[in-house]
């Protein structure tokens, strides 16, 4: 089955670069959804379901943590895997995410076959890369 | 420990692997100096962010505007010629990654440490000042003839919120 994701960060580049390498990593993605921080992401995911859910945490309005919390706190999205995509490599910050029941956690600068590494068994692998 | 070294070799190191890994460029390790006096004016691209924890400070990617299209060329595959929002966001995000990865570094000597949003400016003859910084250690890189300025400065939070009185004793912050 062909999987949708929603890639959330406030920054168009890396959107456009996340878009290009989920692409390349040849794992079946139907739609990927964009948001440009946290209340985004909410409101593309009142109108569409997806499997997995890659975001930054450094954002304006609503951040990665609070989009991550928010998820988990309701009963809908709670079981969409959530993987954290972010310069912020702190310790602190990864014992957060964890906490709050991230699935995943991948620092910038990344590469395809690091965010190929971190979506497998979350997403299935159409085609070997 | 000299903090001054280990910032410059921060600077290289994450500089270095963000251009190797997000726009498949090698680049040299820069060579590194300490500016105390006002910076003239630019021409070109700045982007500022901003840190803060127990240590305060900012980091600052100044480049021409060729350059800043030539990372925002290599960083999404596509062909710019000229200063756009799309170049302005791809020199934003180069410079949240290698302060980013700066910060990391700097996060096992100094503890936690938090990034601002990037701020990114593009215009002619402009000065910029931050508010208190004595000193500002500077990585200069070259890309094909293009310069590219990493800058730092980071003072201890206690000195930063009174920065006359730090100005005027003229200490150096970064000996610890």
């Amino acid at each position: 089955m062909d999987s949708d994701v929603l890639v959330v960060d406030d920054s168009a580049a890396i959107r456009k670069i996340l878009q290009r390498v989920l692409r390349q990593t040849g794992m079946a993605i139907r739609t990927i959804y964009e948001a440009g921080d946290g209340q985004q992401a909410l409101e593309v995911l009142e109108s569409n379901s997806v499997h997995l859910i890659l975001t930054d945490i450094n954002m304006p309005k609503m951040d990665g943590l609070q989009l991550l919390a928010a998820l988990k706190a309701g009963a809908i999205w709670r079981n969409i895997p959530v993987v954290m995509i972010t310069t912020e490599g702190g310790e602190a910050k990864v014992a957060e995410a964890v906490r709050l029941g991230a699935a995943g956690y991948v620092r910038k600068p990344f590469t395809a076959d690091q965010i190929k590494e971190k979506l497998v068994g979350i997403l299935e692998p159409a085609l070997p890369l | 420990m000299n903090l001054k070294q280990f910032i410059v070799d921060a600077i290289n190191d994450s500089t270095v692997q963000v251009f190797s890994t997000m726009l498949g460029v090698d680049i040299a390790a820069g060579e590194s100096s300490v500016e105390t006096s006002a910076p003239g004016s630019n021409d070109g691209v700045v982007s500022f962010l901003g840190m803060a924890g127990t240590w305060v400070g900012n980091g600052s990617l100044t480049c021409s505007p060729l350059l800043a299209c030539r990372v925002c060329s290599h960083m999404l595959m596509t062909e710019t010629s000229s200063v756009n929002e799309e170049v302005l966001d791809a020199v934003a995000e180069l410079t949240n990654m290698v302060v980013g990865g700066v910060k990391t570094a700097l996060e096992g000597q100094l503890g936690p440490l938090g990034l601002s949003i990037p701020t990114v400016v593009y215009g002619r003859n402009f000065k910029t000042r931050s508010s208190g910084t004595a000193e500002w250690i500077v990585v200069r890189f070259l890309w094909d003839g293009e310069e590219l300025v990493v800058k730092l400065c980071l003072t201890p939070q206690d000195r930063a919120s009174h920065p006359a009185m730090h100005a005027a004793a003229q200490n150096c912050a970064l000996e610890v």
